[in-house]
This record gives structure tokens, C-alpha cells and sequence, in this order.
């Protein structure tokens, strides 16, 4: 019974969701329809990290290789002629996840804090690479001459995009719970709490969080390969450190391990951020406040206050 | 050639006494208290601002210095004792959402303050010019912060060995709850250590700021050096932060400078012009992934 | 007579001392072997170099004809050696019934790969069924709802035993499953002890000697890293060396 109100009230919200260009439209703020599908990038950013943080257990602390990466596979097809969303980010998916394997299987011989740290440089090694690199555009990034062609579908104006962000990250989020609840995500579970003992028990510990930490980054790589298309650029700032913290903030704001997480953090993060845009100045002082509280306050995140008052 | 390297060398020698400057503090908080402080970074950044306004305002390059280390003390002793000591007990995630939360209000502070363009700070005028030295002239500033980063290296070197500070600090570093047992007041011992930690930050920030900008970011980019730098020496060993400066700083300022001459050498032209800066701008890190690689707890662990 | 698990000339150092200085053995198959010791003989060393959580300086181990010496614990798990901890070693943010399950999903010979994406593992009846029947062997079955870190110690162990068994292991390392528990309790767990006699293999390492002599079908005894006796209780109970060596102080 719970289960179906809960079903409902998801499908309510994303019937409301898939909604809210009209009503944009209708108030003449058609700005904030380009707005919302940065939202739907970045919380289906976040939701890929909170699964290798919350669900595998890994502080990644280099999440914008594989979401800057993301875009950078588009725009370099782009430039190469490669034009069809159905080549190019399935390219971006598989570079990231492919990336994210190599990175993974160095990154975890270590733990703790070390793995946080060999992640963030393995990510610092590819930023730097990058903009080093002429042909990918150096400190400029590499702009798109146009958005993916994603046919019969045409992704030209920021409604189409919107919404195929918005349906990518339904999707997401519902496959991310089929796998939370499967074997493999119950697996994880018990390796979050007691990693020794999964060994014991005989459960291949080391691959079953390789695994995740792959899919969170192949995650990642769709969600660059749609932040490509929505900035029309693909640019260095995206590979940066401070993106990798921006992520894994958004992450730890919205609740980690919480199935909507990463979405609540998202749609916090950057909808302060534009709210006090326009107010003042200098949003970022109170942003950071802001996060600063809810690392005092809220240990479990949005999603856990939420939790708390339902 | 000969000259072109002993020169890289010095300056590579600097670069990484610099280094120092901002790991030092850096792997004590992280060694002794477990804290991941991404904050660290913008205690650097306030520190040259201060240096740069205290510096035009008196028209002394070391009024600035002083000014900002005296300043950055107060800012460090104060920052562990309202908020950071709250988040020892917590985990690394809560750690890091609260220091970053620090970087985006310190940056936008130092943008209301300062407004958002780069402040000029310009080096002492008798050490504008170069100096000849075994045959070749080399900047006096440079030399003037090799000696500063040689006579705090050395400071700290004896506060952490021979005084009774010290011995805490390394006991504390090895096992704080023996060292609390023993009667450590770790509370006080820490808010000390913060606030050294912060005038070295500061002193880095102020005797960088010629050769660098003093801007918003500066302390983001110098952040990750520092933490490559304590992963590769050993989080919680001074001696371990040192080595691993020198390393740093030496291996990323020659790398730059000969990487691509000698993959010319090798490699096409073509080749080599991509490669050769990529190459040259990780190597640092392909060294802190080969050290965790082998030896998973730094070259000079703190802990047994 | 061969046994399943034969250990021979085993040795572990740690720094100068040698913790396991030339230790053989044999569990026959079947058995309830009990491994006694005064305290720093080495018992809980020799444990860790049977499950393969320590690797042997020397001396080999062979299971079940094979030559394990060189196998990660992962690989020995595989091949039916499996371990209860000595400190609760549970999952405690989920269920009881989760946890055993998690025990028998792990038997990967049995009920294919956990690199299962799709189908919820609340579909799998028959993993859940085993694992309700495994709680109810050691007398959790009302329990099986409950977060393991809601339960008291003394069901945390029998939860940790089921675990063991669930992964139907061919050896069962037993290390102090009565450490920290009441008399009842300690009555309680020996009584699951003796209801695995005759049908499962158990090496199990325990300290009060009343129940290893009424348990045990064969008891060795570890001293200063060697095994100076291995024989049915009565047997050892009477050899000299062993009253001289370590009982005397135990057992008048």
C-alpha cells in the first residue's frame, strides 16, 4: 500500500516534470526551460556518483573525469564529423566506463583517504592532459558547432533536450533501484557495512566494487555527454577538481545513499546558486553558508530531513 | 644546457620549499586528527591578499610578510576552535562539504573585499635584480625564498624534534588516543598547530605572490599540490611532507622544462609538441599514483 | 589415516617471535576437532593461517588432498573452508534474514554469480527459504525481521554461526564462538555445537575446557606455537606433558 502511494506520487512528479516547459512558457520565462534541463545533468551527475559513494562505499573524489570526459568524447566527435547521438554518446558512456576500469583497478589496492586522493589525481592527470592538448582546444575547451543530432528526434531548442535529460534520468534512477535491490546491489550492500567479512563469506570483493565504480562513471559519461550539448561547449573547467567537489557536495547535500540523493542535491545546489544570482552578487558567500549548516546540522542530508518530517 | 638545468634545479628547489610551506600543516591536521581540510588552499590565498594590501599600505614587502602571518594565525586559530574542531568526529564526507563550503565563502570574501581582479605585489626592490652565481645570474628573490623555505624547514625541523611541542605533535601523530592517555592536551596542541599551519600558509602565499598571481582560485590550483605532496611523503610526517616537496617541486619544474626537448629527440616534432606538455603537466601525479602503487602508505608512514 | 585438512611443519613469525613455530595437524573428515591453548600459544594465528587471512613463512596446508598453502582466503572460501570471527563480525544495518542470505547468495556454485543486475533478490524463494531455515536451525527464527545490531550479543553469535553454516562450508572454523557470553548463552551455542556433530567438519578453538571435553571427538593442544598432543579428550586429558605443559594450571 505504501509502496504504491509512493509509486504514484513519483509518477505524479514526473508527469509535473515532464510538464514544466508549458508552464514556463506560459509565464514567459523561457530562460529557466534551459535551466531545468542543466538540473536534470547535473542531478543525474550527482545520482551516478552517490551510487559508487552510497551504494559501493568509495569516496571518488574524481567524478569530473568521467562527466567532463563525457562531454569532451561528444565535442571531439563533433569536430571529427561524427554528428548522431546515437554514436557519440553511446562513445561517451563506454570511454568513461572504460576509463573509469583502468582508474578503478589502480585506485582500489587503496583505501580511505588514500583512494580519495589517488582519485582526484588520476582526474587532476587527465584535466591536465586535456588542456594541454591542442586539438582539444587547450584552456578554451572545444565548442559544438551544434547540438547531437538525436533522430527522429530533434534536440534543436531546450525543451527536446530538457526532456531527454529528464526521461535519462528517470531512467537512471529506476534502473539504479532494480540494481540496488538485485543480488549485485545486495552484495554491495553488505561490503558498504563489512567489507572483510563479504571476503569470508567468499564474495569477490574487489570486482563487485570495481563494477560499481564503473557504472557510476558510465553514468557520468551520459550525463557530460547531455552537459556537452546543453553548454554547446565542452571545457576544461568540467574536468577540474573543484567540479569533482561540486559533484560530490551536491552528493552529501542531498543524502548519501538516498535513492533521490543526488537529485535533491542538485536541484538545492544550483537552484541556490541562481536564486541568490539574482539578489546578490555574490552568491556563492551564502551558498557556501548554506552548505556549511547543513554539514553542522544535517548529517543525513536533505533527503534524510525529509525523511525525518514524513 | 648544464646551466639550464642547475637553474630548473633552483628553481624546482623553491617551488618545492613552498610546497613545504603549505604541507606541513596540511599532514599534521590530516595525520593527527584524520581531517580532510579542502580549505587549507584558501588559508594561502587570504594570506597573500593580506600580504599584498599590508604590503601597499605600508610600502614594506616584510610588513606585508609579517602582517599576513600574524593575520592568518589569528584567522587559522580561530577557524579550528568555532568550526573545524566540530568536525573531527565526523566522516571524511561531512569533512568535505564543510572545507568546501570554506573555499566558495573565503573566495567570494576575498572577491568582496578585494574586488575580483588579480592584486599586484611586487618584490622587495633591492632583490628585483639578478644575482651572478656560479657562472650564471639568477633572480635575487628566488634566492631570497630558498633561504626563507630553508630557515622554516629547519625551524620546524627542531620544533618537531627536540622541544617538548614536538614530541607531542609526533606522538599525537602516531597514535592520538596514547598520546591523550598520556595527558596531551591534543584540544590546545591542535589549535596551535592550526594556527602555525596557517602563518606558513600565509608566509607561502606572500613569498609566491610576485612570481605567481595573487588572485581568487590560487589556492585551489596550490591544494592538490599540496595533497599529492603529503600522500607521496606519508600523511602525518613532517620529514615525509619535506621530501615529498622537494620531490614534487623538483620532478613538475624539470619535467616542464625538459620533458619536451627530450621527446623531440625521440619522437617526431609532431608527436612531441602534443605530447611533450601533457606529458610534462602530470608527471607529478603519474609519481604520487606509482608511490600509492608500491608503497600504499607514503614513502615515510607516521603511523606503525 | 589421512584427513581432510593436514597441516604440516607450519610456521608464521611475527618480528622475533614465532607465533606458529612447526605446527602439524590433521582434521579428519567428520570430525569435532577441538584446538586448545594457554593464552599466546598461538591459536588465534593458526586460525588466521587456515583461513588464509595470514600467508605460512614455511610448512604447507592441504585440504582435501590439495595443496592450499598458496591460496588467498577468497580461493580457500571457495574450496569449503569458512571462518566465524571472534568478534561479531555481522552486517548491522540489515536484517537477520539478510544477513544469512547474503551467507547463502555467496555460495556461487550453487546459486550462480552475484553479478546479477536485474531481477530484485527478494525473487530468489529459494535463497530466502534456505536462509529462514538456517535462522531457525540456531533459533533465530522469529527473530528474522530484526536489524542485526538490535539483538543481543548472544544471538549475534548464533546469527554469525548461521552465517558460517549457510555457506555450507567443508571445514568450519570455529574461533571462541562463546567469548563474552553468559552462562545460558554458552549453554545454548554448545548445545547448536553439538547438533552439528557427525554431519558437519568442525576445527573449533574455545577456552572453557569443560565443554571441549564434552564436545570435542578429538582435542589438540597448541603450546608456545606447537602442537604437543592431538587424541581424543580422555587421552589428552591423562598424557603428561599435556597436565605438565598447560593443563596443570587449568585442571586439577
Amino acid at each position: 500500500m505504501k509502496d504504491r502511494r509512493h509509486a504514484l506520487l513519483e509518477l505524479g512528479l514526473l508527469a509535473a516534470a515532464a510538464l514544466l516547459p508549458f508552464a514556463l512558457q506560459a509565464i514567459g520565462e523561457d530562460y529557466y526551460i534551459g535551466f531545468a534541463a542543466r538540473l536534470a545533468i547535473f542531478a543525474l551527475a550527482a545520482t551516478s556518483l552517490n551510487f559508487v559513494v552510497g551504494h559501493g562505499g568509495m569516496v571518488a573524489f574524481g567524478h569530473a573525469a568521467f562527466f567532463g570526459g563525457g562531454a569532451y568524447v561528444v565535442a571531439l566527435l563533433m569536430q571529427a564529423g561524427v554528428v548522431s547521438a546515437w554514436l557519440a554518446w553511446p562513445a561517451a558512456v563506454a570511454a568513461a566506463a572504460l576509463a573509469a576500469l583502468l582508474i578503478g583497478a589502480l585506485s582500489l589496492r587503496t583505501k580511505g583517504v588514500y583512494f580519495i586522493m589517488i582519485t582526484l589525481a588520476f582526474a587532476q592527470m587527465i584535466y591536465y592532459s586535456v588542456i594541454s592538448l591542442q586539438f582539444a582546444g587547450g584552456d578554451d575547451g572545444l565548442p559544438l558547432d551544434a547540438r547531437s543530432s538525436l533522430a527522429p528526434f530533434d534536440l534543436g531548442n531546450d525543451r527536446a533536450l530538457y526532456w531527454v535529460a529528464l526521461a535519462l534520468l528517470a531512467a537512471s534512477l529506476h534502473a539504479l533501484r532494480r540494481v540496488a535491490a538485485s543480488r549485485y546491489g545486495r552484495a554491495l550492500a553488505g561490503i558498504r557495512q563489512n567489507e572483510a567479512r563479504m571476503e569470508a563469506l567468499g564474495y569477490p570483493v574487489f570486482r563487485l566494487k570495481l563494477v560499481c565504480f564503473v557504472i557510476g562513471a558510465a553514468l557520468a559519461g551520459l550525463a557530460g555527454a547531455l552537459l556537452a550539448n546543453q553548454n554547446g561547449l565542452a571545457s576544461p573547467g568540467q574536468l577540474y577538481w573543484t567540479q569533482s567537489g561540486m559533484l560530490l557536495v551536491m552528493v552529501i547535500l542531498g543524502g548519501v545513499g538516498k535513492r533521490y540523493g543526488g537529485v535533491l542535491g542538485a536541484i538545492a545546489l544550483l537552484g541556490l546558486e541562481e536564486a541568490l544570482g539574482l539578489v546578490t552578487g555574490h552568491s556563492h558567500f551564502y551558498v557556501g553558508l548554506a552548505l556549511l549548516a547543513v554539514a553542522l546540522f544535517a548529517p543525513r542530508g536533505l533527503a534524510g530531513l525529509l525523511e525525518r518530517k514524513a | 644546457m648544464t646551466q639550464l638545468i642547475l637553474e630548473q634545479a633552483l628553481n624546482g628547489l623553491q617551488f618545492g620549499l613552498m610546497l613545504f610551506l603549505l604541507a606541513a600543516g596540511l599532514t599534521l591536521v590530516f595525520g593527527i586528527m584524520d581531517m580532510i581540510n579542502l580549505s587549507h588552499g584558501s588559508l594561502y590565498m587570504g594570506g597573500a591578499y593580506l600580504g599584498a594590501a599590508a604590503a601597499q599600505a605600508a610600502g614594506s614587502f616584510l610588513v606585508g610578510l609579517l602582517a599576513a602571518m600574524l593575520g592568518m594565525a589569528v584567522v587559522g586559530a580561530a577557524l579550528e576552535t568555532l568550526l573545524l574542531r566540530r568536525l573531527y568526529a565526523r566522516d571524511h564526507l561531512a569533512q568535505v562539504l564543510a572545507t568546501f563550503a570554506l573555499i566558495l565563502i573565503a573566495n567570494e570574501t576575498v572577491r568582496m573585499i578585494w574586488g575580483p581582479q588579480p592584486l599586484p605585489l611586487n618584490p622587495p626592490a633591492a632583490l628585483a635584480g639578478p644575482v651572478e652565481l656560479f657562472g650564471f645570474s639568477y633572480p635575487a628573490y628566488r634566492l631570497l625564498i630558498i633561504g626563507v623555505g630553508l630557515a622554516v624547514a629547519a625551524f620546524l625541523y627542531l620544533l618537531v624534534a627536540r622541544t617538548r611541542a614536538g614530541m607531542w605533535v609526533r606522538a599525537g601523530a602516531a597514535n592520538r588516543e596514547m598520546a591523550e592517555a598520556l595527558g596531551v592536551d591534543v584540544r590546545r596542541l591542535f589549535t596551535g598547530i592550526f594556527a602555525l599551519g596557517a602563518a606558513l600558509c600565509a608566509a607561502a602565499g606572500v613569498l609566491l605572490g610576485p612570481l605567481l598571481a595573487v588572485q581568487v582560485g590560487m589556492g585551489e590550483n596550490i591544494l592538490i599540490l599540496a595533497f599529492v605532496v603529503i600522500v607521496i611523503g606519508g600523511i602525518g610526517s613532517i620529514r615525509g611532507a619535506l621530501v615529498g616537496s622537494l620531490l614534487v617541486g623538483v620532478v613538475d619544474t624539470l619535467g616542464r622544462a625538459l620533458l619536451p626537448t627530450l621527446l623531440r629527440a625521440v619522437a617526431s616534432p609532431e608527436v612531441a609538441g602534443h605530447l611533450g606538455p601533457a606529458l610534462a603537466s602530470i608527471t607529478i601525479y603519474l609519481l604520487m599514483a606509482a608511490v600509492l602503487f608500491f608503497r600504499p602508505q607514503g614513502l615515510f608512514p607516521a603511523r606503525a | 589415516m589421512s584427513g581432510l585438512l593436514e597441516i604440516a611443519g607450519l610456521k608464521r613469525h611475527f618480528g622475533g617471535l614465532w607465533a606458529t613455530n612447526g605446527v602439524d595437524l590433521a582434521v579428519r573428515e567428520g570430525e569435532l576437532h577441538a584446538l586448545i591453548g594457554p593464552n599466546g600459544a598461538g591459536k588465534t594465528t593458526l586460525i588466521h593461517l587456515i583461513s588464509g587471512a595470514l600467508a605460512p613463512d614455511a610448512g604447507t596446508l592441504r585440504f582435501a588432498g590439495a595443496d592450499i598453502t598458496r591460496l588467498g582466503m577468497h580461493a580457500r572460501v571457495a574450496r569449503g573452508i569458512t571462518r566465524s570471527y571472534q568478534i561479531t563480525q555481522v552486517f548491522p544495518e540489515l536484517s537477520l534474514l539478510e544477513n544469512v542470505r547474503l551467507a547463502v547468495q555467496a555460495r556461487r556454485r550453487d546459486f550462480g554469480s552475484s553479478f546479477r543486475f536485474w531481477r530484485p533478490a527478494s525473487a530468489d524463494f529459494s535463497m530466502i527459504e534456505e536462509a529462514e531455515e538456517w535462522l531457525g536451525r540456531v533459533g533465530l527464527a522469529e527473530q528474522a525481521g530484526e536489524h542485526a545490531r538490535d539483538v543481543s550479543h548472544g544471538e549475534q553469535r548464533a546469527l554469525e554461526l548461521a552465517m558460517a553454516l549457510a555457506t555450507r562450508p567443508r571445514l568450519l572454523l570455529l574461533d571462541e564462538p562463546m567469548a563474552g557470553m553468559g552462562p545460558e548463552e554458552s549453554e545454548h551455542m554448545a548445545s547448536l555445537i553439538a547438533s552439528l556433530k557427525g554431519t558437519q567438519t568442525v576445527l573449533l578453538v574455545e577456552h572453557d575446557m569443560d565443554i571441549v571435553f564434552r564436545l570435542a571427538d578429538r582435542v589438540s593442544v597448541l603450546v608456545a606455537g606447537r602442537v604437543v598432543a592431538s587424541d581424543a579428550p580422555e587421552r589428552v586429558r591423562d598424557d603428561p606433558e599435556v597436565r605438565r605443559a598447560y593443563l596443570g594450571d587449568e585442571v586439577q
